[in-house]
């Protein structure tokens, strides 16, 4: 369905100290996929993901959500459509208790209080958080917080989830549950990541962004065993692919 | 520098809290009508940013003992004083709630004090003497005056606050002439510190500080502000002394007979001894100047009186236990 | 206080707020019921005169019957209570020094009106404390700020409220790792001002950014600067009966010297 389409035409974002943050960048995602975007610290990646919700104006080039161009008419409907989940929770969940911040979207949307709940229950149920609902952020596990932040997202009903570092922070069980997690969701799911066997598992296409510019976008297999790509671009192979020895490639 | 519950009572707590709602009310409105989404989150953190800041100590140079910083003109410089005001309120409700670190009644008082005073006669002072972008120097000078005259006025309207409230036996002379000094000092530290803080904001970021980001907010003049301040220490003494006409003399004839504080004729007493001609003392001054022996009845302090106190808290707790034995749980 | 030291009482503060999640009859009674008392307490607590004392002593039933009623754990907060004696002396102190009248005799000893008014501060310090603390455990501060804001508080000052609590523990813990880290370098001396100003601003920076990334995550859920608070709450008759009762027993408790009275007819059934 073309609503479900992300699109970057030549995007280019440059600040107001002058850094090129971001240059003609260009790829288009379609309904359903699951991509992720690698990079070096400082290659763009979360310029990038502010491109995608309309908090940042490209310098040159355009960003498309669902065909249509990201304008201050848009807006509002861009946000509903691409849910935004951020790296550090804590700056996600700002309201006393979890059901407050779940509901936070719905009731700016606003919905009627009834309507609220009802979002609010399915996507906490949803995420497997529901019996926190009470509870305030302070009192909650790093792994519970990243999935009540994600149910803040769901309660909007977002047709395209992008995520900022969704494992980083994360004890193994709980990356090991929210991967679990996020293979079940049919969204459009867009994930920036330093967490480079969770792409492996859960993304089959990769884009590589390196200064700012795309110096990949392909099958995640086929960029992982490109290992003068990786070297050029400051990264390496997934632990689980690296030789046998265990070592990483130098 | 906090006002205490226990020192105040209701009448100065409540005109306090009168003036503190109507200034909370305005500052709400301006700040809404400014319209600048970003200031929700931003204050927010503020605030806890200077609780948190308050938590950190240091060490005062010459005195080995350790201070730690006020925050209020900090953040006007920040925020501006609207918004600055709201903040330093949300500040002293959380501690009055949390760390019964002044009270509840005392909240007009102590955000009045630490907020209201700072927010619109100390930074207006810190503008006007720093301009635009001022230079290092020129900044710290600009906040050291701003605190000083900032805290000074706190730490005089605490003494009224606390003179006119009438629960400690404390003499206004003697009261400001421990609290003046003292804040004196304080407030130079607030000074530097502040300026210190601000110096490595401009260096670090420039564009945060800059007056003509959006929040620099139009500032009420500081003659108004002044004047208000005038007006609401002013009419809590005239309100006073309108009770008490002839309490004049015997304040004067009391404080020469109990306390033995040597008065020399410098100017600060000169002009302290007409404050006190102005604020004079209240009617529990009058219940002490009965003769001794009288009806100690009336004093609250006699041994059936006391008996009978705890007897009432005996009969409470009884009546808990009696209520806690029925089934209340539905 | 030193930063762990009050970082403790935060986390302790904490502990209050907990409290108030638990179910009782009182802890279902609507926030402004419970702020409304509250204030009333305190008021009528402060309007004695200074040389009260043994009429400030029934007052202490009403925090005594409400941690009873909503089974509060008493130790805990006599505890934080009782934290705010130490201040109530100090500011007491003055009195027997400024007031030498003598007001009673006990046993030879002659006792000043200062030594009274002083016990008097003591007690009407435990008194305010008590009623806050109390009040905390049985309300929470989130309803406590949603009762005020329906009570008449602008909406831009409750807002601040909430994130200030919500933001407090994460920006005390920054800096108390932030003060730490300096201590481990300093060897154990504690903040130059110079030094101060550095961490103090290194803080304020970090917060600011915060500060934008959380406007980040609220626009992004649709935040268009009007803020969308709960649900309002219900007041009905359990409410009016809750004020009305208690400020009656206020009411009582300040105009009848019900101390007195109890405390003659005892001795007299005794003697």
């Amino acid at each position: 369905m073309s609503h479900h389409l992300v699109e970057a035409i030549g995007l280019t974002h440059v600040y107001e100290d002058g850094t090129t943050a971001l240059r003609d960048v260009t790829f288009r995602i379609t309904h359903g996929e699951s991509v992720a975007i690698i990079g070096a610290n400082g290659a763009g990646k979360s310029t990038l993901l502010m491109h995608l919700n309309g908090h940042l104006s490209p310098t040159s080039g355009e960003v498309r959500i669902g065909e249509a161009s990201i304008t201050k008419a848009t807006l509002p409907g861009i946000r509903r459509t691409v849910g935004l989940v951020f790296q550090d929770p804590d700056d996600q969940l700002f309201m006393p208790t979890v059901f407050d911040d779940v509901a936070f979207g719905p009731r700016n949307l606003g919905l009627a209080e009834g309507d609220v709940e009802r979002r609010v229950r399915e996507a906490l149920q949803c995420v497997g958080v529901w019996n926190v609902r009470a509870k305030p952020p302070y009192r909650l596990s790093g792994g519970e917080k990243k999935r009540v932040a994600i149910a803040g997202v769901l309660a909007m009903s977002p047709d395209i989830l992008v995520m900022d570092e969704p494992t980083s922070g994360l004890d193994p069980r709980a990356r090991r549950q929210l991967i679990g997690l996020l293979r079940e969701f049919s969204h459009t799911r867009i994930f920036t990541s330093h967490d480079l066997d969770m792409v492996l598992e859960l993304c089959p296409r990769t884009i590589v962004l390196f200064e700012g510019t795309v110096m990949a976008d392909g099958p995640t297999q086929e960029i992982f065993n490109d290992d003068a790509l990786l070297e050029r671009c400051q990264l390496e192979r997934p632990l689980a692919m690296q030789a046998c020895t265990g070592r990483p490639q130098s | 520098m906090h006002m205490a519950d226990a020192l105040l009572s209701p009448t100065v707590g409540g005109a306090m809290g009168a003036v503190t709602a109507a200034a909370v009310a305005w500052c709400s409105r301006t700040v809404r009508n400014e319209g600048d989404d970003r200031l929700v989150p931003l204050m927010g953190v503020l605030g806890a940013f200077l609780f948190a800041a308050q938590m950190i100590n240091f060490s005062i140079p010459g005195t080995g003992s350790s201070g730690h910083l006020g925050g209020g003109l900090l953040v006007a410089i920040l925020l501006g004083p609207n918004a600055a005001f709201l903040v330093v309120a949300s500040v002293l409700i959380v501690q009055a709630l949390f760390f019964a670190d002044g009270g509840l009644l005392a909240l007009g008082c102590n955000i009045f004090n630490l907020g209201f005073l700072p927010a619109f006669v100390g930074y207006p002072l810190y503008r006007i003497i720093a301009g635009g972008t001022p230079s290092p120097p020129r900044s710290t000078v600009a906040a050291l005056a701003a605190a000083i005259v900032s805290l000074q006025l706190g730490a005089m309207a605490v003494v009224l606050e606390t003179v006119a409230s009438g629960i400690s036996a404390l003499p206004l002379k003697t009261f400001a002439l421990f609290m003046l000094p003292i804040h004196l000092a304080i407030g130079i530290v607030e000074g530097v510190v502040t300026a210190a803080i601000v110096s490595f904001v401009r260096t670090a970021r420039p564009g945060l500080l800059s007056p003509s980001s959006a929040r620099s907010q139009p500032i009420a003049g500081p003659a108004t502000a002044i004047l208000a301040v005038a007006l609401v220490l002013g009419g809590i003494g005239a309100w006073f002394a309108s009770r008490n006409p002839d309490g004049l003399e015997w304040s004067v004839a009391h404080s020469a007979r109990a306390a033995e504080v040597p008065t020399p004729g410098t100017p600060a007493h000169a002009s302290l001894d007409r404050v006190q001609q102005a604020t004079v003392l209240l009617p529990d001054y009058q219940f002490r100047n009965a003769p001794a022996g009288a009806d100690q009845k009336r004093l609250g302090t006699s041994v059936a009186g006391i008996v009978g106190g705890f007897l009432t808290l005996v009969l409470a707790v009884l009546l808990g236990w009696a209520l806690k034995a029925r089934p209340s749980r539905r | 206080m030193s930063a762990p030291a009050v970082l403790a009482s935060l986390l302790d503060f904490r502990r209050l707020d907990q409290l108030a999640t638990a179910d009782s009859a009182v802890h279902r009674i609507d926030a402004r019921a419970k702020v409304i008392v509250t204030l009333a307490f305190i008021v009528c607590v402060m309007s004695f005169g200074r040389h009260e004392i043994a009429r400030l002593l029934p007052f202490f039933a009403f925090p005594i019957l409400i941690i009873m009623l909503a089974q509060l754990p008493a130790a805990l907060l006599l505890r934080k209570t009782v934290l705010v004696l130490p201040v109530a002396l100090l500011i007491g102190l003055p009195n027997p020094l400024f007031d030498r009248d003598v007001l009673l005799q006990v046993g030879g000893v002659n006792i000043s009106g200062g030594w009274v008014s002083m016990l008097s501060i003591a007690l009407r310090a435990l008194l305010a404390a008590a009623a806050s603390v109390v009040l905390v455990a049985v309300t929470g501060f989130p309803a406590i700020c949603g009762a005020l804001e329906q009570l008449g508080m602008p909406r831009p000052l409750a807002v601040q409220l909430l994130f200030l609590y919500r933001y407090l523990g994460v920006l005390g813990e920054e800096a108390l790792r932030m003060e730490y880290a300096y201590h481990l370098r300093s060897n154990g001396r504690s903040l130059s001002i110079g030094d101060y100003g550095r961490v103090a601003g290194r803080l304020l920076m970090r917060t600011w950014d915060r500060a934008e990334r959380i406007y980040l995550a609220m626009c992004a859920r649709g935040f268009t600067g009007e803020f969308i608070t709960g649900v309002p709450t219900r007041f009905g008759a359990t409410e009016c009966l809750f004020v009305v009762a208690w400020c009656a027993l206020f009411a009582v408790l300040r105009t009848q010297d019900v101390a007195q009275r109890l405390g003659t007819a005892v001795i007299g059934v005794l003697s």
